[in-house]
């Protein structure tokens, strides 16, 4: 705040509240936020500091001789430190999906919209961009007045300094992004000495042109226009969802006034002051209720906190409360709906563990030659011949026993000992003979085991069929 | 494409483009114009009749344009070709040869080096079973183990030889193998002297007195290629017929078969199908085999 308005909050003339829908579509003007300070500033500080260093030091984090996290998309392998993942995973990926869908409805059921105002890339980046743009171009009405000044030299080398300020951002987001899919330690050289590889370049390239835009420009239109889960958030909220809330009934009627001057009988807390929209990184006033543009980041109750305090009233004029509790009618526990929920992600997560755990790190498919239905072999015994594909998605080499079930005495021709080397498929051919007139079937099922040998509970197994001729 | 289909394709996409950019166009409100409701209205709701952003309907408006380019460079309108000549198995023939030159580098060096000792290299015995598995495994089996009228690769009885370059020449050339047919001039007794013969040679029971005879008919017929002992001659192909290894069945029956109207196998040349370099790594792998499991069961070839 400038020192020469503490004493008196003037009223602006125009109430922004009465700026109708329609209004917004056809004119939109570039909002100006103004920098402020508070408890919940100071809470997303500590919240976003810790995701955001993970973010950009997780990809040099080593595990053995190898990024700890790694999409490795051309091998179709991804790395979490000890964890491999596979194509054949991909199950998981649709379970880790359910689970933060789930999460994100029961969080924002109880809490509102913490994802968007504490968490979400889209607000973090642009809270960072617009750091940014008070460290070079001043306060809001700094920039407002630089914004309407002619092109001179204290305007170009501010401007510059933001643009480099946020071009470097996002350059350091882009890459880091491309990180996850290419090893960070190659990568980062690579581009410095120009020899990266071209789609690796290209997409940094393309991430950082998207964050620079992005957090520079669009901000929050991607919350009001692009982004659905803003659009479809009131599904979720009840009448005990916390939400940013102006106290209508302590705040009306507004009016300005003296600092500690007593109010009189009509007036509301409200002194109308207008700092709550001009912190609003959506440009909304707040006290004309619940709107789709709100992305619950709290700002507003800083501000309006900070102002109660020097007028003296009580704070949490704008405050996170719920629809109940400001009537009056708060309940204790939790609503069905939000019930539902959690017992969704209970479930959800409960599956997730359960296949995590249970993974089979190797995999056997069968496939019967086509070529020949049998083969005749001495003694009057018959031959089928497979294909078996061996699949160990482990790190380490295996001897693998084949086995066969189904038949009595069916035996396997050749070396039924096999090694498959650590993340590696084995294709091998496999005959098995047995005595036709021993099966009372034409086509006879039967079930091959490759058991781990030095691990008899590590196995995988795959059903085929035995044919005989027609006796 | 008859030129009426192609035709037709060309009439229906360009109707369709005119009519999206005539509704897009002839629709458009101007957005200074006044905004009025489309008369639907719900719960208090009501409907907008709010025009398109300007920058919505560029956003159309280049989609068309995009067309027309994409049109002229791409085959799109009925039989025209496009300019860029981009046809779906020209892409897929840059792809194979793009792989082709990412792994030419590798198997160029294997084929410098000598078969025995790159044998047992994993990477070759890896690359040698899918090779095998694409291009002999329909008949030869998934095991390698052969079938009736195909030879087993992982034993160590071979009928043109199994030396590196024998198994070389098999897969370059192929072989086309030529037991005549002795029906006419050996007559039923001849056949059936002839096989109580073949059978006396595996130490099997046959007729004392037709085996003598059949062997007078092997001494004037058969030991041209099978050699005076039976043991065959790999120059030939003509199979040993001392040690039980039979491909086309050993039974008294299959023999007198054999016999009676010959056999004709015929491995193909792989040399139009592979290149140098993948038959080298083949013939490694075939190599390979009967040397690691010299003891394999000689499966169907009894």
């Amino acid at each position: 705040m400038n020192s020469q308005h503490d004493d008196v909050i003037a009223v602006d003339a125009v109430v922004p509240a009465e700026v109708s829908e329609l209004d917004k579509q056809q004119r939109r003007e570039k909002i100006y936020t103004r920098a402020i300070e508070g408890h919940f500033q100071r809470l997303r500080l500590y919240t976003g500091w810790p995701l955001l260093l993970g973010y950009f030091l997780l990809p040099w984090l080593m595990y053995g001789n190898r990024q700890a996290v790694l999409f490795d998309l051309p091998a179709r392998k991804f790395h979490i430190f000890s964890l491999t993942f596979w194509p054949q995973d991909l199950v998981l990926l649709a379970f880790i999906l359910i689970i933060a869908a789930f999460t994100l409805f029961a969080v924002t059921a109880i809490w509102g919209r913490l994802w968007c105002g504490y968490t979400c890339p889209q607000t973090v980046w642009t809270a960072i961009f617009m750091y940014i743009e008070q460290r070079f171009e001043g306060s809001r009405s700094q920039r407002i007045k630089l914004d309407q000044e002619s092109m001179s030299w204290k305007k170009l080398r501010r401007k510059t300094l933001k643009h480099s300020g946020w071009a470097l951002v996002a350059a350091f987001t882009g890459i880091t992004f491309i990180s996850y899919f290419v090893p960070i330690r190659q990568l980062l050289p690579d581009l410095l000495s120009l020899t990266a590889n071209t789609s690796a370049a290209s997409f940094a390239l393309l991430f950082s042109v998207a964050t620079y835009l992005n957090a520079g420009y669009l901000r929050e239109k991607v919350c009001t226009d692009m982004c659905p889960y803003a659009r479809f958030q009131s599904v979720m909220f009840d009448k005990n969802t916390l939400v940013v809330t102006y106290d209508t009934k302590r705040g009306e009627p507004r009016g300005s006034r003296k600092r500690f001057a007593t109010k009189e009988a009509h007036q509301g807390d409200c002194v109308d002051c207008e700092l709550c929209v001009q912190v609003c990184p959506t440009g909304i006033d707040i006290r004309a209720g619940l709107q789709y543009e709100c992305i619950g980041c709290a700002l507003c109750i800083d501000a309006c906190d900070s102002i109660m305090e020097k007028m003296g009233s009580p704070k949490g004029l704008v405050s996170y409360t719920s629809e109940n509790a400001l009537t009056g009618n708060e309940i204790t526990g939790l609503p069905p709906k939000t019930l539902g929920y959690i017992a969704a992600l209970a479930v959800m997560v409960t599956l997730f563990s359960f296949s995590l755990v249970n993974r089979s790190l190797i995999e056997l498919s069968v496939s019967r030659d086509r070529g020949q239905l049998y083969l005749p072999a001495p003694a009057g015994l018959i031959d089928n011949v497979y294909e078996l594909h061996l699949t160990n998605r482990s790190d380490q080499a295996k001897v693998f026993l084949i086995e066969v079930d189904g038949i009595e005495g069916a035996s396997i021709l050749g070396d039924a000992a096999v090694t498959v080397p650590g993340g590696e498929l084995l294709e091998l051919g496999i005959r098995l003979r047995a005595d036709p007139n021993r099966l009372t079937r034409s086509g006879t099922p039967i079930l091959f085991r490759a058991v781990s040998i030095s691990n008899q509970t590590v196995y995988a197994e795959a059903e085929s069929r035995f044919i005989r001729p027609t006796l | 494409m008859t030129d009426f289909w192609s035709g037709w394709i060309i009439i229906l996409t360009s109707t369709q483009l005119i009519a999206a950019l005539w509704i897009l166009l002839g629709n458009r409100k101007k957005p200074e114009a006044e905004i009025k409701t489309t008369g639907h209205k719900y719960d208090g709701l009501e409907e907008l009749d709010t025009p398109l952003p300007t920058w919505w309907v560029y956003m159309f408006v280049s989609t068309i344009v995009w067309s027309v380019g994409y049109l002229l460079l791409y085959p799109g309108m009925g039989n025209y070709q496009g300019l860029l000549g981009w046809t779906s198995t020209g892409q897929y023939d840059v792809r194979v040869a793009k792989a082709e030159d990412q792994y030419r580098a590798m198997r160029d060096r294997y084929l410098a080096m000598p078969i025995e000792e790159i044998a047992f290299e994993p990477k070759v015995r890896k690359m040698g079973r899918r090779l095998f598995g694409n291009n002999c495994a329909q008949c030869h089996g998934s095991d390698a183990y052969g079938a009736h009228g195909f030879p087993n690769l992982a034993d160590d009885d071979w009928l043109y030889g199994g030396t590196p370059e024998a198994i070389k020449a098999t897969l370059i050339h192929g072989r086309q193998a030529a037991m005549p047919a002795w029906q006419t001039i050996l007559g039923d007794s001849g056949i059936k002297e002839t096989t109580q013969y073949v059978l006396s040679l595996n130490a099997r029971d046959a007729d004392a007195r037709d085996a003598a005879k059949g062997a007078q008919h092997f001494q004037t017929y058969c030991v041209a290629c099978h050699g005076p002992e039976g043991k065959g001659n790999q120059l030939m192909g003509a199979p040993n017929l001392t040690n039980g290894i039979w491909l086309y069945g050993g039974t008294a029956d299959q023999i007198a078969h054999t016999l009676r109207n010959g056999r004709n196998g015929k491995m193909p040349a792989f040399s139009e199908t592979l290149t140098e370099d993948k038959i080298h790594i083949l013939t490694a792998w075939v190599y390979g085999l009967s040397r690691s499991s010299s003891q394999a069961t000689t499966a169907a070839n009894f």
